[in-house]
């Protein structure tokens, strides 16, 4: 049987690669593909605490993490197509509207 | 055996998770992270999350990723080349970040947490007696969790219309549309038009 | 009773009309606007009677309905329910409300005819009519409290409906002021029943009031003062009266139903409602008696000068809610809501009529510009004559019955000189209705030429509900007649309401009297009437010049009355002047230099601070991503310190 903490080990480092994705990537794709990835690590946490606590309530949350992963997939893109509409780029360092 | 899946599996995730944040092209980029759904599927399975892991690969493999690849190709993003000393530094900065987030979370989980018993007690017996793992979510989904599953739907449906909206864009007088071979709009150029970010 | 009473629904029915027409707006249309709101007050008129059927069905002392909807809040010891409370009491006013309420929503139908928006009246009107019901069912004090505010603010809003016209606004300002006042003191008295019984809830409270307050003590005697003093701000007594002759600013239809049959009886009704507590403090009951006679007479005096028929009908209203005060001061409950409920009929009835005279003179409200109406209104007239006759007091007609008890009842209970001020009153009333009808219905037409031109009888949506009203200003009445073993039949039902009290003034005692003095004061009551009205006759029909010499000889009586006292004046310089310039002052040293000085230091400060702090922010994602990152490393480190 897996241990519990290789299992966390791996979520740790699946959480770190997102991270650094999406700190050293300027395409707002692959960032947000990087932020799937660190979703998916809090997902694999969650399984590994529902096995190792023996209740199914950790699967439940990842259900309802893939739920709210989906929305805000559908509702990012959409941003970011109409984003390169507007500015023709979906390079984050070319783009600073987000301050006051 | 378990364990040497296990580990192959990982590998495969952790590999190509990293060839997600390292390939230049944001298409093959996305197909790596569809290799890496799919072999933490695998992981859940192993974990006997089989709900889980069929899930992660209906939705996050298969709809989610679609959605990233139709907009890559829709917006044509075939090629992303980076450039410029800022993001050089940044990218150094970040990498530096990462190894050390890397090195803490190791230090965080072998100096505070022992290893797992490696049989979670309890569990083989009565789960081979117990009804399958989709069945034991499906009663929790529906009776515990029954009020924020229904508003899961909500946040769907909320998404959906928002993504809709959001995408169908501004609708603007057709002379302001550019014509093709105008020049690119970049961060240098002065601040476009009012009414646009509106 | 069986099942679940449901009492919920007579107010919600109301309430639903007020969100259907919210939300589907002018998409109603201004017939579906019309039917909407009279389908929702029929409906609930019906399930009233329905509600009260079954409550008369119950043994005698079971008859009294709690319902709990919902609980509000539940704080420490404190616990308020949403509840509904139907007994003999609350069931005469919901008959009332409701019955009344739907021959006026009905009447409003042809009245508004030619009103732009008449979806937003409809709207008022049936939210009124939400908070009417609310206050007059519930089972609380707090939740009457609602109501009460409730009806406050519909009325505000209904004075001030054509609030183009600046008299409008500002009637519809005062009023609600002056509302303040009054809700101020019943608040004040809520609080402190509340802070003694720790309930608010009636029963209870009653129950346990008897044991905690001796009788004429202080704070019983306090409590029910400042009760009494809200009492006087909805139900216009002295001194709080001024807003309601205003409100006649307000569409006609609004004044019958909220300035004369329903909302003004608030007052009395919660006197009524809280006797119990009345009783222990014999010292209220003497200033509402007290104050109840002073209003009947002084109200009545301002009536015989006013030439607006509204406004004479308004010092009526507020002189006939003096009536019913007096009643309650003397003891004599019933009598109180048997007036209050016979008044509904005629005072509703008096107002739709001079309503349809209004509507038929294309505005105009100067009695000396009318006269001779009476064959050109053959509908309107009749039925405004009954209407007179029974606010006059003329057997049989509905208003005799009721002002004869409350007479009665002063009298027996040892109050002579609240008797002879009513009586005075009386004559008065009789004098001066008469002296309306007479101006507006016979005699020689003064009519501007224009207003001859366009003098039409009313469409059948106004005469209806004018006929329905006559009937039960004739007729009402009956339920009540004086002289019966036991007391009338009115008095039986509301006896179990009532009997609770110490002592019944009016009833008790009369049975111990003789007959024949009971016969001598009807004798003397009609006869007062009647000479009221003879001399009406005789000064505005058969001698007119003797109303001008009148008028002459009394000038200064005259001018006084016409001024309504210049008690507007006298508030005007004691109160709104003084309270104005201080708040001027205050103004103009402590909020434009203190309040607003702190106000923009704090701008000040702030934009200097953020003037340094915005270069951290520039805007990239990465960046921020960039510092988000630092910051939760950071937060690791600092938890990994061994």
């Amino acid at each position: 049987m897996i241990p519990l903490s290789w299992l966390l080990l791996l979520s740790a480092v699946l959480f770190c690669i997102g991270v650094v994705g999406v700190l050293v990537r300027r395409n707002a794709i692959v960032i947000f593909m990087s932020i799937e990835l660190m979703l998916n690590a809090s997902n694999l946490a969650f399984v590994a605490f529902s096995r190792h606590l023996n209740s199914l309530d950790g699967q439940v949350f990842v259900f309802f993490v893939m739920t709210v992963a989906a929305a805000e997939v559908a509702v990012g893109l959409a941003i970011i197509v109409n984003l390169f509409r507007l500015r023709e780029t979906v390079f984050v360092d070319e783009i600073n509207l987000l301050k006051g | 055996m378990i364990t040497v899946l296990f580990v192959a599996f990982a590998a495969i995730l952790v590999v190509s998770s990293l060839l997600v944040i390292l390939h230049r092209n944001p298409l093959t980029s996305a197909l790596f992270l569809v290799l890496a759904f799919c072999s933490l599927a695998a992981i859940y399975l192993l974990l006997h999350a089989e709900f889980i892991g069929l899930v992660q690969v209906v939705v996050y493999a298969g709809a989610i990723m679609v959605l990233f690849l139709f907009v890559i190709m829709y917006l044509n993003l075939g090629h992303d080349v980076e450039s410029g000393v800022t993001l050089a530094l940044r990218r150094g900065l970040g990498w530096l970040l990462g190894a050390v987030l890397v090195a803490e979370g190791a230090l965080l989980i072998t100096g505070r947490l022992a290893p797992g018993p490696a049989t979670p007690q309890a569990l083989t017996a009565a789960a081979a007696a117990a009804p399958g793992n989709t069945q034991q979510v499906g009663l929790l989904l529906y009776s515990r969790y029954l009020f924020p599953f229904e508003i899961t739907s909500i946040i769907l449906l909320v998404a959906m219309i928002g993504a809709i909206v959001i995408a169908r864009g501004l609708r603007e007088p057709a002379p302001a549309e550019a014509p093709a071979g105008s020049a690119p709009v970049t961060a240098a150029a002065p601040e476009e038009a009012p009414g646009e970010d509106a | 009773m069986n099942g679940a009473p449901l009492l919920w629904l007579i107010p919600a029915l109301p309430l639903a009309a007020v969100l259907i027409n919210l939300l589907l707006g002018d998409r109603l249309g201004r017939r579906g606007a019309g039917w909407l709101a009279c389908g929702a007050v029929g409906l609930s008129f019906a399930w009233s009677v329905l509600s009260v059927l079954r409550l008369a069905a119950l043994p005698e002392a079971q008859r009294a309905v709690v319902e709990s909807v919902y609980t509000w809040m539940r704080v420490g010891d404190l616990s308020v329910d949403v509840s509904f409370l139907l007994d003999p009491l609350s069931a005469v006013m919901i008959l009332v409300v409701t019955g009344v309420g739907f021959l006026i929503h009905v009447y409003s139908t042809g009245y508004m005819s030619h009103e732009p928006d008449v979806r937003r009246f409809f709207l008022y009107l049936n939210l009124f009519m939400f908070a009417m019901l609310t206050l007059v069912l519930a089972d609380n004090f707090l939740l009457m409290f609602v109501g009460w505010e409730g009806v406050g603010l519909c009325s505000y809003l209904l004075i001030g409906f054509w609030y183009e016209r600046p008299a409008a606004a500002a009637a519809g300002k005062k009023a609600f002021i002056v509302n303040r006042i009054g809700d101020f003191g019943f608040l004040l008295g809520m609080f402190t029943l509340f802070a003694w019984t720790g309930t608010l809830q009636f029963q209870r409270m009653f129950e346990v009031a008897p044991q905690l307050f001796p009788a004429g003590g202080i704070v019983i005697t306090v409590a029910t003062l400042l009760l009494f003093l809200g009492a006087t701000g909805k139900s216009a007594q002295l001194p709080l009266y001024v807003w309601l002759p205003d409100a006649m600013e307000g569409p006609t239809p609004v004044s019958a139903l909220i300035h004369a049959a329903t909302m003004v009886t608030a007052g009395v009704y919660m006197v009524a409602r809280t006797h119990v507590l009345f009783q222990l403090a014999p010292v209220s009951l003497e200033v509402v008696a007290w104050v109840g006679a002073a209003t009947a007479l002084f109200a009545a005096t301002i009536g015989l000068a006013q030439n607006d028929i509204k406004r004479v009908l308004a010092y009526s209203t507020v002189s006939q809610l003096g009536y019913m005060f007096m009643a309650c001061g003397v003891g004599a409950f019933t009598a109180g809501i048997f007036h209050l409920m016979t008044h509904a009929f005629f005072k509703a009835l008096l107002f739709l009529g001079a309503g349809s005279v209004i509507h038929a003179m294309s505005g105009e409200q100067d009695m000396r510009r009318m006269g001779g109406l009476a064959a050109r209104l053959p509908w309107t007239h009749g039925a405004m004559l009954m209407a007179t006759l029974a606010i006059a007091g003329i057997p049989p007609f509905a208003g005799f019955f009721s002002k004869d008890e409350i007479l009665a009842s002063a009298f027996f209970s040892g109050h002579p000189a609240i008797w002879v001020m009513g009586l005075a009153g009386a004559v008065l009333t009789a004098f001066y209705m008469f002296r309306l009808y007479l101006l507006t219905f016979r005699g020689r037409p003064r009519l501007t030429h224009e207003a001859e031109h366009h003098l039409h009888e009313s469409p059948p949506a106004m005469i209806v509900p004018l006929f329905v009203l006559a009937v039960l200003s004739v007729l009402g009445g009956l339920v009540g007649p004086p002289l019966q073993e036991g007391g009338h039949p009115f008095a039986r039902w509301l006896a179990p309401v009532f009997a609770s009290g110490a002592h019944e003034g009016g009833h008790a005692a009369a049975h111990e009297i003789p007959v024949a003095t009971e016969w001598m004061l009807i004798g003397l009551s009609v006869l007062v009437a009647a000479a009221g009205i003879a001399f009406a006759f005789r000064a505005y029909l058969w001698s007119p010049e003797t109303a001008t010499r009148l008028r002459e000889r009394l000038s200064g009586v005259h001018r006084a009355l016409l001024n309504k006292y210049w008690v507007d004046e006298l508030y005007e310089w004691t109160v709104v002047r003084p309270v104005y310039h201080t708040a001027q002052a205050f103004w103009r040293f402590w909020d434009t230099k203190v309040v607003d000085g702190i106000v923009n230091g704090v701008g000040v400060t702030l934009e200097g601070v953020s003037a340094v702090l915005r270069l951290f922010q520039t805007g990239f994602v990465g960046t921020y991503a960039l510092l988000f990152t630092l910051g939760v490393v950071a937060l690791l480190l600092h938890f990994l310190r061994p």
